[in-house]
């Protein structure tokens, strides 16, 4: 086990670094500078952004950039930000609660109601609740979140003045907090407890048909005792995967509904980052999720190793 | 919040331990309604919060302003957009700030300099001010004119990377003879003297602050990211790209100002919803820039909870026409200036262009209250506007012209001569508005049999300097091109430079220059050069203001480019915020900051 887990740490390496190449490559070859906003402001002469884009290093030749960003990654510099030149890790680092809290809180609302959801679904396979929730599972993965963010905004915010819309980090009461998170975390948590219950559900419809199952049934257990203590717990094992998977964006946010809320969360910092061509920024939170989704894959096989013990790590 | 809390403030207050100001600003921080404190003063015997109101400092609770650009940099002169000055603009301050009609008003300077009273010499070389005494700075320390000095010196360093360099670079040295003079010694006699230390450009920096942060150093000052200045705030906490959180710089020269205890500029999101939170929702008290489609706008303001303010000088909406070929290449760039355009260099059928353009329709339907119908291409500041000029729509007149420069209709309603067709490409950025400006100008343009293919560009690659990419409007390989450019200082020199060639034409975008010329169009005209290079030393102010206005007039009857809409500032405030005279294009929103206050 442990054997395993060192080699793959250890494949995960070279991953990373052609991960790290390609996205640098990308943002050095797309179009665009950071003084963008300034471009159409003649009081900023083009000799200036220029002599801007000197100092931010930005007229050196691709590869050499990319090798002093790649050696200073590897002292544990993450780069300086293009326009407030604070450290990315830092600007990271102070949006990470903030993602916590509402893209984390989004994931629990979601995992809460589609397992139970989804479970339920399978069991009563064509029943009135399985149809309804089936329906509401297809509307909430077909609508997507802005479209969504937007719906609420209109009505609870404009119409009904019941909660504001922008998220603001400066409130600290309980009820403010809660407040201003209800609206994102409900519009992140429809769209993935959808998907999830789906795959709960036909993960668990997998196994009810299952020649263990009948073994099961056939010893005169209760059909609850069949559920839960045989099929869920083959069944859960490739949705384990699944959430394992899903977690590195806990960290790095939600891209498009912290940009409709104004949730000051990685994925905001992402979006601006890439707007504003700020380098450092962008590599920082791609690559720190990179390396996330190389560490959960790793959890995730794991622990597919504790439930299921006919897999063997050789 | 405890009840036994307010109490023991209230206490306190009562015991004249605390004064009411205090205790008001307690009450606040304790996040207290403006009602509930009035019956706890009222139970307490204190005078109630309204009379506070009359203006004493932070009895306003909190003011709230949304950016949908998030300010990410609190130096000005480290700035990389707009909302970075308005950030800085909160804390620091100038020697003058100047209005949309070009008055100027002292800040740090005691007078704005004149002949008459000696701040301007004779031989235009230099200029003298006087600063204003007894001013400190956020942290208690005294200003002086030591601080302006060194501002020059921060700047200049090309090694800083500021910003603003291009408002300084005229300066030849900055000296201070005594703690409240200052001392400005032009390369050249200079008729815009103004340029450096005022309004948006010229925020005077803490020497003591930033001394060891000059030249490449500059960017890791810890005072980018928490600076204090002279103004009436300072920052408290920032946190780039998301919130700034000001508090009451105690040292501020106005003993009752500024009205609020706290400032908060929240960034993010877009335009459209921003305008939203001021006026529909209520969430915040101001919101910057509404480049927001006029009807849209107007919607919105129904709802009774804000309104919609507005300055004249956001810059022009123009239409630029190549005069170069776009579709020849010559040593491997296209529209090299050796290769002129095939017909857009024939004055006729550029005027021809200029009258099926239909000005009225769009600022009516497009734009409202947010810019006006011009004939002119320099609008601002209003005294330099042109009255020589008009705006006309006229198809008829438009055919004749084409007719009379012998570009026949085909069989497929174009125009042709000579077997070229009188089509062009006609590209903007991406953005609703101009997207629907641009059908509304191929509608004009395909009743005259003129050809139109529609692009647009990403905001971002448009406006970019890369000079690696064939898509922005300096390389300006297209036929005709629209967008508003803004300028920040009453003397327009940088923003005319974009019609001006110099001589020999080095002023002009082309390959040799990595397409940093200012001259995207690509138009030759010595008369104009030569009206320029006179406006940079004409000291005469009636004679300079004529130049500029003649020069405008040249490039409206050369049609090299058709100005559509003047354009105005737009922002939006609480119906219960008085900003006073805030909006001016010389100067951050955020200029008068110290006098804005609740009303209701």
């Amino acid at each position: 086990m442990t054997a395993y887990i060192a080699r793959r740490l250890l494949a995960s390496v070279p991953t990373l670094v052609l991960i790290s190449m390609v996205v640098f490559g990308i943002l050095a070859l797309a179009p665009g500078d950071p003084l963008g906003q300034l471009a159409a402001n003649p009081d900023v002469p083009p000799e200036v952004r220029l002599n801007i884009r000197h100092q931010l290093g930005l007229d050196e030749p691709i590869p050499i950039r990319y090798m002093k960003w790649a050696s200073a990654f590897a002292r544990g510099n993450w780069g300086y930000s293009f326009g407030s030149h604070m450290e990315a890790s830092r600007l990271i680092l102070q949006r990470l609660p903030t993602d916590l809290w509402v893209v984390g809180a989004a994931y629990l609302v979601a995992v809460f109601l589609a397992i139970p959801i989804g479970v339920l679904s399978a069991v009563k396979q064509y029943s009135v609740f399985d149809q309804i929730s089936t329906t509401l599972a297809f509307i909430g993965f077909s609508l997507p979140t802005f479209f969504t963010g937007v719906l609420l905004i209109i009505i609870f915010s404009v119409r009904l003045h019941w909660l504001p819309f922008i998220f603001n980090v400066q409130v600290t009461d309980p009820v403010g907090m809660l407040k201003q998170a209800v609206m994102p975390v409900a519009v992140l948590a429809l769209f993935q407890s959808a998907g999830l219950m789906r795959f709960v559900r036909s993960s668990m419809l997998d196994n009810v048909s299952q020649d263990y199952v009948r073994t099961a049934r056939a010893k005169g257990l209760r059909e609850g005792v069949v559920i839960i203590r045989h099929v869920l717990r083959n069944g859960l094992i490739p949705v384990v995967t699944l959430l394992a998977l899903g977690l590195p964006a806990v960290f790095t946010g939600a891209v498009v509904t912290e940009q409709i809320f104004r949730v000051p969360g990685i994925g905001s910092l992402l979006i601006a980052g890439i707007q504003n061509n700020d380098t450092p920024v962008v590599m920082a939170i791609t690559f720190l999720y990179a390396i996330l989704v190389v560490f959960f894959n790793l959890i995730a096989d794991v622990i597919y190793g504790v439930l299921d013990p006919r897999i063997k790590y050789g | 919040m405890s009840n036994d809390e307010v109490r023991e403030i209230v206490t306190l207050g009562t015991t004249g331990r605390l004064s009411r100001r205090e205790v008001i600003a307690r009450l606040a921080m304790l996040g207290l309604s403006t009602s509930a404190m009035a019956s706890a003063l009222a139970g307490a015997g204190l005078q109630p919060v309204r009379a506070a109101m009359s203006g004493r400092r932070g009895d306003n609770g909190v003011l709230k302003l949304l950016y949908w650009q998030a300010p990410t940099i609190v130096n000005p002169h480290l700035s990389q957009g707009v909302k970075d000055y308005h950030a800085s603009r909160v804390c620091l301050e100038p020697l003058l700030t100047v209005n949309a009609a070009g008055v100027f008003t002292p800040v740090l300077a005691s007078e704005v300099p004149s002949r008459s009273n000696g701040g301007l010499s004779a031989d235009g070389k230099s200029v003298t001010y006087k600063l204003k005494p007894g001013i400190k700075w956020g942290d208690g320390r005294p200003f002086t004119a030591a601080d302006v000095v060194f501002t020059y010196q921060f700047v200049i360093n090309k090694e800083s990377g500021a910003t603003t360099y291009a408002a300084f670079a005229t300066i030849d040295k900055v000296e201070a003879p005594d703690p409240s003079t200052v001392k400005i010694t032009f390369k050249a006699p200079t008729p815009a003297w103004y340029l450096p230390f005022v309004g948006s450009n010229g925020m005077i920096l803490p020497k003591h602050a930033l001394e060891s942060y000059v030249g490449s150093n500059a960017r890791n000052a810890p005072f980018n990211l928490k600076s204090f200045g002279t103004g009436p705030y300072k920052v408290e906490s920032f946190r780039p790209g998301d919130l700034v959180v000001y508090s009451i710089n105690e040292f501020y020269r106005d003993p009752n100002k500024p009205a609020f205890q706290q400032v908060q500029i929240k960034g993010g999101g877009d335009a459209t919803s921003a305008a939203r939170a001021v006026l529909e929702t209520g969430e915040y008290d101001y919101a910057w820039n509404l480049q927001v489609e006029w009807p849209v706008l107007e919607a919105m303001t129904k709802a009774g909870k804000g309104v919609v303010i507005t300055e004249g000088g956001g810059g022009v909406e123009q239409i630029y026409i190549n005069q170069t070929d776009p579709n020849k290449e010559v040593d491997g760039q296209r529209a090299s200036i050796k290769t002129p355009h095939s017909f857009l260099t024939d004055l006729k059928v550029r005027q021809a262009f200029g009258l099926a353009v239909d000005r009225e329709t769009i600022a009516k339907q497009l734009y409202g209250l947010e810019g006006d119908a011009t004939p002119n291409v320099l609008t601002t500041p209003s005294k330099l506007n042109s009255k020589n000029t008009k705006s006309v729509f006229d198809i008829a007149k438009a055919n004749q012209l084409l007719d009379e420069a012998g570009w026949q209709k085909g069989p497929d309603g174009i125009r042709q001569k000579g077997g070229v067709k009188l089509q062009v490409t006609y590209v903007t950025s991406v953005n609703t508005l101009r997207q629907k400006e641009q059908q509304i100008v191929k509608d004009g343009w395909g009743k005259v049999g003129i050809a139109v293919t529609l692009q647009s560009v990403d905001a971002g690659v448009f406006f970019s300097s890369s000079p690696g990419n064939n898509d922005t409007a300096a390389h300006f390989y297209r036929d005709v091109q629209m967008f508003t450019n803004t300028f920040t200082s009453p003397f327009p020199a940088n923003y005319m430079r974009q019609y001006y060639s110099g001589d020999p034409a080095k002023d002009i975008a082309q390959k040799e220059n990595n397409w940093s010329g200012d001259n995207y169009i690509r138009w030759v005209n010595k008369e104009y050069n030569q009206m320029y290079d006179q406006a940079l030393v004409e000291l005469d102010p009636t004679k300079n203001d004529a130049l500029w206005i003649k020069m405008n007039d040249l490039v409206v009857s050369q049609a090299v480019s058709l100005p559509l809409i003047s354009r105005r500032i737009v922002s939006t405030r609480a119906k219960s915020l008085n900003v006073a005279e805030n909006l001016s294009p010389f100067d951050s929103e955020t200029r008068n900051i110290a006098d804005w206050r609740r009303t209701g």
